[in-house]
């Protein structure tokens, strides 16, 4: 089973979002991620899902898309694309384990953006194999809350997905 | 000008060809009916709102024009659900009016509330819940742009009460005969002409070509293209259900129904024939059970309008989206240089003349598929034909003949019980001058006889043929094949006397037992314009088979 990355523009306004997702539930697909928000152009959404199959997957899902009138444009994604995800992640961390947490946190180039007497709140960005590396170090210490945002990609270079 | 919601559905409706509404009213959807007097729309009033969804769907499929219905809110609603996926897997273009509690009092579990966008979202092509008025008029000419164009589908429009009350100040052009613009929406796909060329040189060197013949080919009202196309090339024609009366089905080259409760020869030549072009069919699984296997010993091309119908049950050699009156037309302009082998038809006819010649002793029984092919002989088939579903159906869809596109009217895609009759209704509401037959069982008409009651208000006559055998007879016959004969809950106890049940809507009946019976009743059914129902005894043993052996099923 290969990831694939779709991005979906879609018209900003209520419902849209339940109508993509309900397409996947009918039809069997499975999403591995899902990352929404509005684009440069406020009456357009992005949708970036990342859904696991195969190439037969990948055609179904971006031909399903198509059907629904408030997707404007479907584009799978080339593999090389930039992908990013944003965790928020609460660490039991207190001293001295808050040294190390520290150090971690400096290596992954996290920022720390709350401290208790007994915790950490480090946030990071980055590919998904960065912050799943992240994650396993700092399990050791005790993981207590973890937010992540889903995944948000875009191609590199001069490749932009262009709508009416 | 000043306008009330109401106002501006209707005002929308008139403008694009709406001349009737099936429905049903209740509080939420009541500001339109206060205002349907007001417009030049005709108002059918049903007995359950699943029918007016279904009186939709056949007027759209004999007009071609969208099949409007309204419902109000919560069950009323919930109600047309089933009458909307049947439209939905059928792609009949069908304009469905929910009313909605106040938009102040949704989400709050109001009286009669329902999430009927939410719900519905998996069944329609499209839908709206109105949130502002003023989107009001723009959303009624998107409805029912994108009901009929492209893939034609359902689209429901959810309205609350206090939009469609209130008023406001409407400077919509309701005279724009321009589509509406939707960005997301590309409805006709036009392809090139060359992707045609290499069909064709495929046609041409084939040994045993073979078309399957969809609902496509009915859709996009080109079977008099499609049958240009076959007397030309001369290439046998097998159809899905609803590919039925895309050629006629008395014609030579066509080889009947394919699938699970398709003829013999026509599942035949679907598996031996060595280049298959599907055309506006989606080779659903009652069509082609073991896709598998179709795939091992041929091309397959493709011919759809809806490019997620390309590969989605089975990978294809080759494939174009478009238009099946456009394809036909490309493929028209070529067919001269297709001729099909005479072996491969000879072959086919060989399979063909293997069936049994129907059964037309006298019995205690009337043997329905006899009685169907009769009607059609007696009728010329110049008549509109409805089926409710179970075995009813598939006698219909194998014995009778059908001539005219889009004559056969039928839930195949969803299979709805309790569509036939409503169906007549709708079809016969289109269609004034034409004899419309419902085909019943005793099981379907039972799920929506209360239907009888918006016959005789509106006048609307159907002439109504309902097989009798106390059973579930399609249930009955699976559980006969594939549970060992252990039959549970298919036996029709406590129906109601038909003859009797009529008469109180003030409909005559007649009822027959032995085939030769068949002429007089049918003499009967058709004697005048009025509605009639003619009850026939048929053999609770009785299958769809074409091959049907009594005592094999004697167990």
């Amino acid at each position: 089973m290969n990831k694939y990355i779709i991005s979906v523009l879609v018209e900003n306004h209520a419902g849209v979002l339940s109508k993509v997702v309900a397409l996947f539930s009918r039809r069997g697909f499975n999403i591995n991620s899902l990352a929404v928000g509005e684009t440069q152009d406020e009456t357009v959404s992005r949708i970036t899902i990342e859904v696991s199959g195969d190439e037969y997957t990948v055609d179904q899902v971006s031909k399903q898309l198509n059907k629904l009138i408030d997707v404007i444009k479907v584009k799978v994604l080339n593999q090389d694309c930039i992908k990013r995800e944003l965790i928020l992640v609460k660490v039991n961390a207190p001293s001295p384990a808050r040294q190390e947490v520290v150090q971690i946190s400096d290596v992954f180039r996290a920022k720390i953006v709350d401290i208790s007497a007994q915790t950490l709140t480090l946030e990071l960005t980055g590919a998904e194999t960065k912050t799943e590396a992240f994650l396993q170090m700092l399990e050791p210490f005790g993981i207590l809350e973890l937010a992540r945002t889903g995944m948000i990609a875009l191609e590199r270079g001069t490749n932009v997905i262009t709508h009416p | 000008m000043l306008m009330t919601g109401a106002d501006m559905i209707l005002k929308g409706l008139e403008k694009n060809g709406v001349s009737v509404i099936f429905g049903y009213p209740g509080a939420a959807n009541c500001p339109i009916y206060d205002k349907i007097p007001e417009y030049n729309i005709q108002h059918i009033l049903v007995r359950n709102e699943q029918g007016a969804a279904h009186m939709a769907n056949a007027y759209a499929r004999v007009t071609g024009k969208v099949g409007v219905c309204t419902a109000t809110s919560g069950p009323g609603a919930t109600n047309l659900i089933t009458g909307i996926a049947t439209a939905y897997m059928d792609s009949i273009p069908l304009v469905a009016i929910t009313g909605q509690v106040d938009t102040s009092l949704i989400g709050r579990d109001a009286f009669q509330e329902v999430d009927i966008t939410g719900t519905t979202i998996s069944v329609c092509k499209h839908n709206y819940l109105v949130e502002d008025i003023k989107d009001l008029p723009r959303i009624i000419d998107e409805a029912v742009y994108i009901a009929t164009t492209g893939r034609p589908g359902p689209v429901l429009v959810d309205v609350p009460m206090n939009i469609s009350l209130s008023s406001t100040d409407c400077n919509y052009d309701f005279s724009c005969a321009k589509p509406p613009v939707i960005r997301g929406y590309n409805p006709e796909p036009v392809a090139d002409k060359s992707e045609f060329d290499e069909i064709v040189t495929l046609l041409k060197t084939a040994k045993r070509p073979l078309i399957l013949s969809g609902g496509g080919i009915i859709l996009s009202k080109a079977s008099d293209a499609f049958r240009n196309f076959i007397k030309t090339s001369k290439i046998p024609v097998v159809s899905t259900m609803t590919g039925i009366g895309s050629i006629e089905t008395d014609n030579r080259l066509y080889y009947g129904m394919v699938g699970s409760h398709g003829v013999r020869v026509a599942n035949y030549a679907l598996n031996k024939s060595d280049v298959l072009l599907v055309l506006g069919a989606r080779l659903g699984d009652r069509a082609v059970a073991h896709l598998t296997n179709l795939k091992t010993n041929k091309k397959i091309i493709h011919i759809d309008i809806d490019p997620a119908e390309i590969c989605k049950n089975i990978a294809v050699d080759i494939s174009v989206i478009s238009d099946a009156g456009f394809a036909l037309q490309q493929l028209n302009s070529h067919a001269g240089k297709i001729s099909c082998p005479d072996e491969w038809v000879a072959d086919l006819d060989r399979v063909k003349s293997m069936d049994k010649p129907y059964n037309t002793d006298d019995g205690e029984f009337v043997n329905p598929k006899y009685l169907l092919k009769k009607l059609s002989d007696r009728t010329n088939s110049d008549v509109i034909i409805t089926t409710e579903v179970g075995q009813n159906q598939i006698w219909t869809a194998n014995a009778f003949t059908v001539k005219n596109a889009g004559s056969f009217i039928t839930s195949a895609g969803f299979g709805t019980m309790g569509y036939g009759l409503p169906a007549a209704i709708g079809a016969k509401f289109a269609a004034p001058d034409k004899t419309v037959i419902a085909v019943m069982g005793d099981g379907s008409f039972q799920m929506d006889m209360c239907e009888l009651g918006t016959m005789s208000q509106w006048g609307i006559n159907v002439k109504m043929i309902l097989f009798k055998n106390n059973r579930l007879g399609m249930v009955r016959e699976l559980q006969w094949s594939a549970y060992k004969s252990n039959y549970s809950g298919v036996f029709l106890d406590g129906s109601p006397d038909f003859a009797k049940l009529v008469d109180a809507y003030g409909i005559k009946s007649k009822c027959i037992s032995k085939n030769s019976e068949i002429d007089s009743a049918i003499d009967a059914l058709l004697s005048d314009d009025k509605s009639f129902l003619l009850i026939v005894n048929t053999d609770p043993l009785e299958t769809c088979q074409v091959g049907f052996d009594r005592k094999e099923h004697e167990k």
